[in-house]
């Protein structure tokens, strides 16, 4: 089990009541708080310029970046929410109630007892380790992987890989971070993106140099220790000419939070021949906004692939992108979501063909059970003058219960007679045949619904590596439990 | 109208003044309901009201905004004379249309006209068959993204055709409708009314023209078809404006029980042309088949957005849109299947085809769905290439020049369209004004 790198543990929820914290004193509405000792780690709720030039302060910035945070805020405010094509859902978000920044010391406290039945519950069907439990239920806010972390980190500190997190990177290594950060992802790409530049910390820092294939997948948890954040993260990865690497993020187990909001930014950069998978695997608790941005840029013969799963959260909305920008690049997207009653999964995948002989795959494909509503929206793009581009989008999706939802919006656009795209996507139940068939073999219809289904992923769930799939499994018979009949 | 949109800015009225629009009613015979003229009104004034589209509307993504105006057209007189008709097959009845007018007409049998069968202009049908019309004349809702020029063709609507077949009553050929913009600048509102009764069948042919490729013409024009119970419509469009003209077109069908409602537009016209086509199928055995064929060629823009509404359990949609495009041409399909809650055993498809023919071409396709009911089979799929370099190797080893084997090969690519019509004369027509254009 890998617990979460994501963890917004940290982060005291809006209603502080709950928590015992001592940030709970300051004024909530004004957002104008003062910098008292007994708050020194924490920006308080609701956000202002003042909130920003605090957490730059905090994490010894240069200026430039107090800048861009800045600049990044006013963008913020000044973009209204995408409702005219988003779910209106978005309107429910108070951005003043929410604590962009608690570090250190400031962790909101819980009790076992105070986990929710249905939370243990998920743990115990995970066989998820006591150890862990206590970690992903916010009980205790660290988790020592301490071990683990440096003797990874030693392997591929003596490749030259730089593995760091957001504030160090920026701090420690700016002639390699600084060229590409912010720029695979503009600020002004969208209000969310806007948010997290303006109040980032945490996420990833990577760096491969040329010609290093890094053998084990690196693991956001490792890292835990070192900054323990997620609401906000930023994450980037630059893999030089002819690197490869795996990187994954996110646990199959569900992540407690009191946090309403989370609002990633990930950057991936695979310059010549270089090689990027990004394994995602989302289960945020229920009341969680998910509001992810994902784009890599492949350049000449690189390979960037997303593999992302979506199974928590109140509302997702990721849409993983790659920008093929060399020739002969390729992009890939493989999705899976798993909408469940008050879940809205709203993804998808961007591919933007900027060079000849680009080609891209997407694969998606979701299960609404319940009332959950799972929607795939999808951009391809190939402009004029190229040639030899390819597209291929398949998206399929399966519909448990007479009141599920699911909806599909691509959006292709090809220029010129010498690119083709094809796209395709159907909705089907799963047949009464085949749960028949199961059922006169002695299984059960949740049994044979939850064989089903997992049966209509299995050739992407495959592509996860090994835990990531068996437990993806185990999550699929949990979530199907109690949806037939 | 109210005091607002007499002050309202020139800017979103364009040509289409207060005035105009006053002289427009004056126009008009005395002998017009009252609730129709009231009407006009109210959609006068939504349309004085309303914002031209803009570019983060999302019912007009990819769609060139810019050149979209009502500046620069004039309300046409009564013509003279109306360019030859270009389909020949027999017909049961035929109206012409020049500028709103009734120009010219074949009315139909003595033997139908007893059977009740009526096909007439929507001036007379206003007076003499009111309560039908005001049932079904513009009754559904605009929800494809045009309300402006909805409520624009309503308030400036001033004749058009009207088609009614009563129960159990069968026309084997079809009704002709012909509408035609004369003049450089000529603005026109093409209408269009189709009334089904139960189990009657009936096929309409429209051709919307103009008198030459060069005037910069306005048209806004809106078609209803209702199917009752068991009844059996084909309805083929086919536009053919100038290529300077601005085009919006709103198709609304609705489809009663079992019965089965065939549409075929087929696009040459137009420097712009907006086409809306909404199917609604209300009630269980219902089935809209939707067809639709463009020739895009030089910088002509089509812009088709449909949406296929089930309603009710045990309903059918097929939709088949291909593009050809040449030139600097560029597609717009923008396709969604709605599945109401509940309307289970729902079997929709929509397909949009995109033959790319030049390396300025560009084609958008937004194929979409939105599925609340779980017993369904929905499909779709959205394609853009070029010709099959395959298929032409194999025509040019037979000895079939490389020119002649990519017409063939374009041709063939309409034709699969074209073999869904029934009526074999009316597919030999389409098919040599296809490829009359194909070829100029």
């Amino acid at each position: 089990m890998k617990p979460p790198t994501d963890t917004d543990t940290l982060t005291a929820p809006a209603d502080a009541t709950t928590v015992e914290n001592p940030a709970v004193g300051i004024d909530q509405t004004a957002g104008n708080f003062s910098y008292k000792v007994d708050y020194a780690f924490d920006a308080g709720t609701g956000l202002s310029e003042d909130t920003v030039r605090y957490i730059s302060s905090v994490k010894k910035e240069a200026p430039w970046i107090l800048e861009f945070r800045l600049a990044a805020l006013k963008k913020f405010f000044s973009m209204p929410l995408p409702t005219h094509w988003a779910t209106k859902d978005l309107e429910a978000i108070d951005f003043q109630k929410i604590r962009y920044y608690l570090s250190q010391g400031q962790k909101p406290k819980r009790t076992w007892d105070e986990v929710p039945d249905d939370i243990k519950k998920t743990f115990e069907r995970l066989g998820i380790p006591e150890q862990e439990r206590k970690f992903l239920a916010g009980v205790e806010a660290q988790f020592d992987s301490e071990a683990a972390y440096s003797n990874i980190k030693d392997i591929v500190a003596k490749q030259g890989v730089i593995f760091v997190n957001s504030t160090e990177g920026l701090r420690e290594h700016p002639e390699i971070f600084k060229k590409f950060f912010g720029k695979v992802i503009p600020t002004g790409d969208n209000k969310f993106s806007a948010l997290n530049s303006a109040v980032f910390s945490g996420g990833s820092f990577i760096y491969v140099p040329k010609g290093v294939k890094v053998a084990q997948p690196l693991q956001a948890y490792f890292r835990i220790n070192a900054e323990n954040f997620g609401q906000f993260e930023r994450t980037l990865i630059i893999c030089d000419e002819g690197a490869e690497v795996t990187y994954m993020e996110g646990c199959t187990a569900p992540k407690f939070s009191t946090s309403t909001l989370h609002s990633a930014v990930v950057e991936l950069v695979a310059l010549k021949g270089a090689k990027i998978q990004y394994i995602t695997v989302q289960n945020w608790a229920n009341n969680v906004f998910n509001l992810v941005t994902k784009r890599g840029i492949a350049h000449e013969d690189a390979e960037i692939k997303w593999i992302d799963c979506n199974i928590g959260s109140r509302l997702t909305m990721k849409y993983p992108g790659v920008v093929l920008k060399g020739e002969r690049a390729r992009g890939e997207v493989i999705s899976i979501a798993l909408a469940n009653d008050g879940q809205h999964q709203d993804t998808g995948a961007k591919m933007i063909h900027a060079a000849n002989h680009t080609t891209s795959n997407i694969v998606a494909k979701s299960i609404s059970v319940g009332q959950g509503r799972s929607t795939y929206r999808g951009v391809v793009h190939i402009p004029k003058h190229l040639k030899g581009c390819k597209n291929n989008t398949e998206c399929d999706a399966l519909l448990i219960n007479t009141n599920s939802r699911t909806d599909t919006y691509p959006a292709i656009t090809v220029r010129g007679d010498k690119n083709s795209t094809q796209h395709e996507a159907s909705v089907s139940k799963v047949s009464e045949d085949m749960i028949f068939y199961m059922q006169q073999r002695g299984l059960t219809e949740g049994q044979a619904m939850s064989l089903a289904v997992n049966g209509f992923i299995n050739d992407l769930a495959r592509q996860f590596p090994m835990e990531y799939s068996v437990e993806l499994k185990r999550l699929i018979d949990l979530e199907m439990e109690g949806s037939v009949g | 109208m109210s005091a607002t949109t007499l002050t309202a800015p020139t800017t979103l009225t364009g040509s289409f003044t207060p005035a105009a629009f006053a002289a427009h009613l004056a126009s008009l015979p005395p002998s017009l309901p009252t609730w129709w003229l009231d009407r006009k009104r109210a959609a006068y004034a939504r349309f004085a009201a309303l914002p031209l589209p803009s570019r983060t509307d999302e019912m007009w993504r990819f769609s060139n905004i810019g050149t979209l105006t009502l500046e620069g057209f004039t309300l046409p007189g009564a013509a003279t004379t109306v360019p030859h008709a270009p389909i020949g097959i027999p017909k049961a009845a035929k109206l012409v249309f020049a500028n709103g007018r009734l120009f010219s007409r074949q009315v139909l049998s003595p033997e139908l006209a007893a059977r009740g069968v009526i096909v007439d202009t929507l001036q007379n049908a206003l007076v003499k068959h009111e309560a039908l019309v005001r049932e079904h004349l513009l009754a559904q809702p605009p929800k494809l993204g045009s309300p402006k020029f909805g409520a624009l063709h309503e308030a400036f609507l001033a004749d058009g055709a009207f088609i009614s077949v009563p129960r159990d009553v069968q026309l084997d050929l079809p009704i002709g409708i012909f509408s035609y913009a004369l003049g450089a600048t000529a603005a026109v509102f093409p209408h269009t009314l189709v009334i089904a009764g139960e189990n009657a069948r009936v096929s309409v042919v429209e051709y919307f023209g103009s008198d030459s490729d060069d005037s910069a013409q306005f048209a806004a024009g809106a078609n209803d078809l209702y199917a009752g119970h068991g009844s059996q419509i084909s309805y083929i469009g086919k536009q053919d404006w100038s290529h300077r003209a601005l085009s919006f077109q709103s198709n609304s069908t609705v489809v009663r029980r079992d019965a089965r409602v065939q549409s075929l537009n087929l696009h040459l016209g137009a420097r712009q042309a907006r086409h809306e086509s909404l199917s609604q199928l209300a009630a269980p055995g219902a089935f809209s088949e939707m067809l639709a064929l463009t020739v895009a060629e030089a910088g002509q823009e089509f812009d088709q957005r449909t949406l296929q509404i089930h309603q009710a359990p045990n309903t059918k949609s097929d939709l088949l849109y291909k593009n050809a495009l040449r030139g600097t041409a560029k597609t717009i399909f923008s396709g969604l299947i709605v599945v109401d809650p509940d309307a289970q055993k729902t079997d929709a498809y929509q397909s949009n085809r995109n033959l790319m023919l030049s390396d300025d071409a560009e084609a958008c396709s937004l194929p979409g769905l939105e599925i609340q009911a779980n017993d369904v089979r929905c499909t779709h799929g959205a394609t853009s290439s070029r010709i099959d370099p395959e298929q032409e190797f194999y025509l040019q080893s037979r000895g079939i020049a490389k020119e002649q084997a990519d017409e063939l090969l374009t041709f063939g690519f309409f034709e699969e369209v074209l073999n869904r019509l029934a009526n074999d004369d009316l597919h030999e027509a389409l098919r040599t004004l296809i490829q009359t254009k194909f070829k100029k």
